[in-house]
C-alpha cells in the first residue's frame, strides 16, 4: 500500500504520537514529565526481552506496559508531594537512572545495545493502539477521573475540599501516562530492531515535551498534531541534510514565539 | 587517597555550582528553566579555547573570554528565544520549546566549526605541581578551586552590596512589585542573562583545563546536572546552589572511586531524588512560590 519508506514513517509518527499522549494525560492533573523516555525504555527492553523468549508479541507490549507501570507509581510517589518545576526534573532524573541503567546492565547489552530484535510491529496495530489512546484522551475529560485530573491541575486544594483524592488520581495519571510510553517503547523496538540506552535519553524525553507543547497543551488533539509535525519535518528537511538541526531548531523558536500556547487552541473542560 | 579524591571532587563541584547559579538566578527572576543553559556553558568553553588556540591566552584570557562570550550568548538568548514569548503572554512552558530548539542550534553550529570529536584544550598549568607533604596539587586544580571561588566571591558580592544585585534580590521575590518600585525589569533580565551565562561561561573554560579536552555534546550532560544541584540546593537559592554542586562533585568522585564507576550518573540522580523525598524544597529553602 505505501512505500515501505513511507509506512516506516507512518509507524514512527503512530509511536511518537502515542508518547505525546502519554504525557498529556499527566499534564492534565498538572504533573509534567521529562522523563518519559525513561519509561519508553523500560517497555521497550522487556518487550524485547520476551519475544526473544518467544512470548507472543501482544502479550509481550502488554508486559512492557506494566513494567512501566510499576516504575511510573515508584516514581509518582515522590512526586506527589512535589508540583511543577520539581516534578520535572524529578522526572529528569528518573529518565537519566534509567539509561545509566540499561547503558551498563550486561544481560540487556550494556553499552552495546540490543540487537537481533523481531521485526513484529505492524502498521495496522501501532494506528489501532494510537487510536484507541486518541480516543482515551478524547474522552476522559468527560468521565469522573478526567474531571478530577482537570480539577487537580487548576487547584488542587480546592479540589481536595470537594472531595477528590489527590493522591490516588494523580498516581493513576501517571500509571496511565507510563502505561502508554511502555506500549510505544514495545512498538519502537520491535521497529528500530536494535535499541541501546542512548535511544531513551533526555533528548528523547524532551522531544515528548515539545510534541505536546507545541500541539497545544490544553488540547487532546494537540500532542497528536504536535508528534506529526515533529516526526514529519525532519524527514521534509533530508534537502538540507547538512543543517538539519539548526533548521529545526530555528523553526521550533519561531514557533514557540509565533503561538505560545501551541498549534490548538486550549479547550475549556465545561464548555467541552 | 581519600585527601586527593576530595580535592578532585571540589573542583568538580565547584563548576556544577558555577552553572547551577547561573540556573537558580534566571529561575529565580523569571520562574523558568533554560534548557540552553548547557549550550551557553558548551559555547563558552569553546569561546576560551579559540582565544587560546588563535592569539596564545593564557588561563586567564580563556576565562575572560568564556566569562564574554557566555554573557553575549545569553543575553541574545533571553532576546531571542525569552522576551518575544513573554510580550505575548505568560505561558511558562513555551521557553522550554524555544530554548531547546536554541540548544540544537548551538550545538549543531558547533559541531560544524570545530566538529564532532573532542577537541584538545591546551594548558601549561598541568606541568606545575605544588606537594604540600600528604597532598599533592597540580597548577590545574589550583587555578579551577581559586577561579571558581573567587567568582562566587564576587557574585556574592554583587547581590549583596551593588544596586544591581539588590534589584534582582527584589525581582525573585516579586517580579511585579520590583517594576511598581522603578526597576526596570527588562533591563534586568538582561543582566541576570548577563551573569548566569557569564558564570556558566567560567564553568566551560575550567571544566575544559580539567579535562583537557571539549566536545559540542558537553552541554547536554552539564545541563542535566546544573537542573539536579539547582533543585538539591533549592530553587532561586545562590548558596543552596553552591552548597548543591560541591555535595554533588564529591558524591560523583567519591561513588568513581569506591564504588562502582558506570553507575555514577544513576547516583547522582538518586542522591537528588533522594533529597526532594527527605526535603521537597531542596536543602535551603527559599520563600518561592513555584507557579505551576
Amino acid at each position: 500500500m505505501l512505500g515501505s519508506y513511507w509506512e516506516s514513517v507512518a509507524i514512527f509518527m503512530g509511536i511518537n504520537c502515542l508518547m505525546g499522549i502519554s504525557l498529556y494525560v499527566p499534564m492534565m492533573a498538572g504533573l509534567i514529565s521529562l522523563g518519559q523516555g525513561g519509561f519508553m525504555a523500560i517497555g521497550a527492553y522487556v518487550c524485547a526481552l520476551l519475544t526473544k523468549a518467544d512470548v507472543p508479541f501482544g502479550l509481550a507490549l502488554c508486559a512492557g506496559g506494566c513494567a512501566a507501570v510499576i516504575a511510573g507509581l515508584i516514581v509518582g510517589t515522590p512526586a506527589l508531594r512535589i508540583r511543577g518545576i520539581y516534578v520535572m526534573i524529578l522526572t529528569l532524573g528518573f529518565g537519566e537512572i534509567v539509561r545509566v541503567f540499561f547503558a551498563t546492565f550486561e544481560p540487556t547489552g550494556g553499552a552495546s545495545g540490543m540487537g537481533g530484535i523481531r521485526p513484529l510491529t505492524q502498521l495496522w496495530q501501532v494506528v489501532m493502539v494510537t487510536g484507541a489512546a486518541v480516543l482515551l484522551v478524547w474522552r476522559i475529560r468527560h468521565v469522573r477521573f478526567g474531571r478530577a485530573m482537570i480539577a487537580i491541575h487548576e487547584d488542587d486544594v480546592a479540589a481536595e475540599a470537594m472531595g477528590i483524592n489527590l493522591t490516588r488520581t494523580k498516581l493513576l495519571a501517571f500509571a496511565l501516562g507510563s502505561l502508554i510510553a511502555g506500549i510505544a517503547g514495545g512498538f519502537y523496538a520491535h521497529q528500530a530492531l536494535f535499541i541501546d540506552a542512548g535511544q531513551f535519553d533526555f533528548m528523547r524525553s524532551a522531544v515528548t515535551f515539545l510534541y505536546v507543547v507545541l500541539g497545544g497543551a490544553g488540547n487532546p488533539f494537540g500532542p497528536i498534531l504536535g508528534a506529526a509535525i515533529v516526526t514529519l519535518v525532519p524527514e521534509m528537511l533530508r534537502a538540507v541534510q547538512d543543517w538539519r538541526m539548526t533548521v529545526f531548531g530555528t523553526l521550533l523558536v519561531v514557533m514557540a514565539i509565533w503561538r505560545p500556547g501551541g498549534l490548538l487552541p486550549t479547550l475549556r473542560s465545561h464548555g467541552a | 587517597m581519600l585527601l586527593q579524591q576530595l580535592v578532585n571532587g571540589v573542583m568538580l563541584g565547584s563548576t556544577y555550582a558555577l552553572v547551577a547559579i547561573g540556573y537558580t538566578l534566571i529561575f529565580g527572576v523569571l520562574r523558568l528553566l533554560h534548557l540552553a543553559h548547557g549550550e551557553v556553558f558548551m559555547v563558552g568553553a569553546f569561546a576560551g579555547l579559540q582565544l587560546v588556540l588563535l592569539w596564545h591566552f593564557g588561563p586567564l584570557g580563556a576565562l575572560l573570554g568564556g566569562l564574554i562570550g557566555s554573557a553575549l550568548l545569553g543575553m541574545l538568548l533571553e532576546l531571542v528565544a525569552f522576551r518575544p514569548i513573554r510580550r505575548r503572554g505568560n505561558s511558562h512552558l513555551t521557553p522550554i520549546v524555544s530554548t531547546l530548539g536554541a540548544g540544537l542550534v548551538l550545538q549543531e553550529l558547533m559541531t560544524k566549526y570545530f566538529g564532532a570529536e573532542q577537541t584538545a584544550f591546551p594548558s601549561n598549568l598541568h606541568t606545575v605541581i605544588y606537594d604540600v607533604g600528604f597532598l599533592a596539587v597540580t597548577g590545574t586544580q589550583l587555578f579551577i578551586v581559586g577561579a571558581a571561588a573567587i567568582s562566587m566571591i564576587l557574585l556574592h558580592q554583587f547581590v549583596k552590596r551593588t544596586r544591581y544585585g539588590i534589584a534582582m534580590r527584589a525581582a525573585s521575590e516579586s517580579i511585579q512589585i520590583a517594576s511598581i518600585l522603578g526597576i526596570n525589569v527588562d533591563t534586568l533580565i538582561l543582566l541576570t542573562f548577563a551573569v548566569a551565562s557569564g558564570l556558566a561561561g567560567i564553568a566551560g573554560v575550567l571544566v575544559g583545563l580539567n579535562f583537557s579536552a571539549i566536545s559540542p555534546y558537553m552541554g547536554l550532560d552539564m545541563g542535566i546536572k546544573g537542573m539536579a544541584v539547582m533543585l538539591i540546593g533549592g530553587l532561586g537559592s545562590i548558596y543552596g546552589a553552591m552548597v548543591g554542586g560541591l555535595i554533588l562533585g564529591m558524591v560523583e568522585v567519591l561513588s568513581v572511586a569506591y564504588l562502582e564507576s558506570a553507575y555514577r550518573d544513576a547516583f547522582t540522580f538518586g542522591l537528588m531524588i533522594l533529597i526532594l523525598i527527605v526535603r521537597p524544597n531542596g536543602l535551603f529553602q527559599t520563600g518561592l512560590k513555584v507557579e505551576r
